[in-house]
């Protein structure tokens, strides 16, 4: 059962994953994104890993793929399609994808994977909390701390953006 | 829980997954499982859509000094059941310049959102579809997912009247969407779980409406509001406002698709008033006060499945009453409830429940 639900999982991935790059209308690629990101939320499910399954869906598939959507809906007429890109171009990308995907593999069949047992129930959100807000050896403070600040500056900067665009009128 | 008096629907659940296992392989009994819970979940759906529709035209109509449905069936019962037949029956319109493929899965994305937020609600003990451990964070996921269908819809049809209201749908709900994580978080942060079995465990002596006091009462006020906007309706409306928009992003929509549009409007009603019943007031839990042990006992007799109903018909009454009494406002005023008051008074909150969350300051 849990084969069937991977390999139908991995099939949405990769056919809306290539039909997003081949797509020429730009909402539907974005649609398109949206199913391979929903798709990946679904593996974090089968692995238990419930947090990071929903954490995939808020900010992914509820945050960015809104957030393109909102950007197309804004801008992009119904009848604008993509010009189709020039073979040279797509046979350059394909090789590259291609050469990516070779040393991928490779990476992966030559890794000694440690095999271990699903663990028992879903992940434990407090230990991933407190990880997260830890000090100590594995603690991950010092990242959540700079991306913060990260985030709060990039959100100035949109702000400072946005109102130059109105006092300029 | 130590006093485990009320009915549990845990063996019944049981009985049913051990005989299908017993005549079944495993993974034939998953899947029968599965399909079973499926068409329980529509049925439950059509069923609890079609007496909310009936419902709030009833309510509307009293609002309005008026009687409502009055003529199918006896007090109208069936008018709302008539309603759907006739939408079921009606010819799809696809408009020759409309986006086919984003047109038709519009309503499907809508519609499965609000069912998968639905599969994470405990309606009583032991009845609960599944019970994951982040459950409050699970249910705001996937209802993000959710206007995504509104946006995709209202650019599919290609109108601009669709348009509009979808672009005001987006920013509304996106908006408040912060709001309504935030005052679910107050909760958590006093609860100390996201696991809903557990938050409702956690009330066995008293909601948190009453023992987080004012921080609560901050809290579920802000997720009336934020939870009315989420679900589109009166006064925040504006994404279908009639006498502007026609019928906003489901403009072009006819027959079953709008009626998937419908459903989805009022499932996630139904979703955001049973959180609600569930975070503040307890769930399928009874109302108790204290050490009375009489009053206690005779709630008691009322089983959890009634209360947790009871507590979703109250609230999901509040935000009918706030449709029919209120205007509605204008996309600016909107914004700026939100981003102006509601979230600075919703992070003030978050720290205020914080320190009391620390201090022991709650019962």
């Amino acid at each position: 059962m849990e084969r069937i639900l991977f390999y139908l999982i991995a099939a949405v991935i990769i056919v809306f994953s290539v039909l997003t790059v081949t797509s020429r209308r730009i909402l539907r690629a974005a649609v398109y994104l949206l199913f391979v990101l929903m798709a990946t939320a679904g593996f974090y499910f089968m692995l238990n890993y419930n947090f990071l399954g929903a954490v995939q869906l808020t900010v992914y598939s509820g945050g960015i793929v809104v957030l393109i959507v909102f950007a197309v809906l804004l801008t992009a007429h119904m009848d604008h399609k993509l010009d189709p890109p020039d073979r040279l171009k797509a046979l350059a990308v394909g090789l590259l994808s291609l050469f990516g995907m070779g040393i991928t593999l490779y990476a992966l069949r030559s890794f000694p994977w440690a095999v271990t047992a699903l663990p028992e129930g879903a992940y434990d959100i407090e230990a991933i909390g407190m990880r997260l807000l830890s000090y100590g050896d594995k603690g991950y403070v010092l990242p959540f701390e700079v991306i913060s600040v990260l985030l709060l500056a990039a959100m100035v900067a949109a702000i400072i953006i946005a109102k130059k665009s109105t006092s300029n009128d | 829980m130590e006093e485990s008096g009320y009915f549990d629907f845990s063996p019944i659940v049981n009985n049913i997954h051990e005989s299908l296992a017993a005549s079944f392989s495993p993974g034939w009994a998953m899947a029968i499982a599965w399909a079973l819970i499926g068409i329980t979940l529509i049925l439950f759906a059509a069923l609890s859509v079609i007496i909310l529709v009936y419902v709030e035209r009833k309510v509307a109509a009293f609002f309005q000094v008026r009687l409502g449905p009055m003529r199918v069936g006896p007090w109208g019962l069936l008018q709302t059941v008539a309603d759907f037949i006739k939408l079921l029956m009606k010819e799809h319109i696809t408009s020759r310049n409309a986006d086919k493929f984003l047109f038709n899965l519009a309503p499907f994305i809508i519609v499965t959102a609000a069912f998968l937020g639905l599969g994470a609600i405990p309606f009583a003990l032991g009845l609960h579809i599944f019970d994951i451990n982040i459950g409050l964070f699970y249910i705001t996921a996937v209802s993000s997912v959710g206007v995504l269908g509104i946006l995709l819809g209202g650019w599919a049809g290609n109108n601009k009247y669709s348009l509009i209201g979808a672009l005001r749908s987006g920013a509304q709900i996106v908006s408040y969407e912060l709001s309504i994580t935030l005052s679910l978080l107050a909760v958590v942060v006093l609860a100390g779980s996201l696991q809903l079995s557990e938050i409702i465990a956690s009330q066995e002596n008293g909601w948190w409406i009453f023992k987080g006091h004012i921080s609560a009462w901050i809290a579920f006020v802000i997720f009336m509001i934020a939870g009315t906007a989420e679900t589109n309706r009166g006064p925040f409306d504006l994404a279908e406002a009639e006498s502007e928009l026609t019928a906003g992003f489901h403009t072009e929509y006819s027959g079953i698709k709008f009626a998937m549009f419908f459903l989805a409007e009022y499932l996630s009603l139904f979703i955001i008033a049973s959180v609600g019943a569930t975070v503040f007031f307890g769930g399928w839990l009874p109302f108790h006060i204290g050490t009375w042990q009489a009053f206690n006992h005779i709630m008691d007799y009322i089983p959890p499945i009634v209360w947790f109903f009871g507590k979703v018909a109250g609230i999901i009454g509040i935000i009918m009453w706030f449709k029919w009494t209120f205007p509605r406002l204008r996309i600016d005023q909107l914004l700026i409830l939100e981003w102006k008051y509601l979230l600075p008074i919703n992070l003030f909150n978050l720290i205020l429940v914080s320190f009391i969350a620390l201090m022991g300051w709650y019962f």
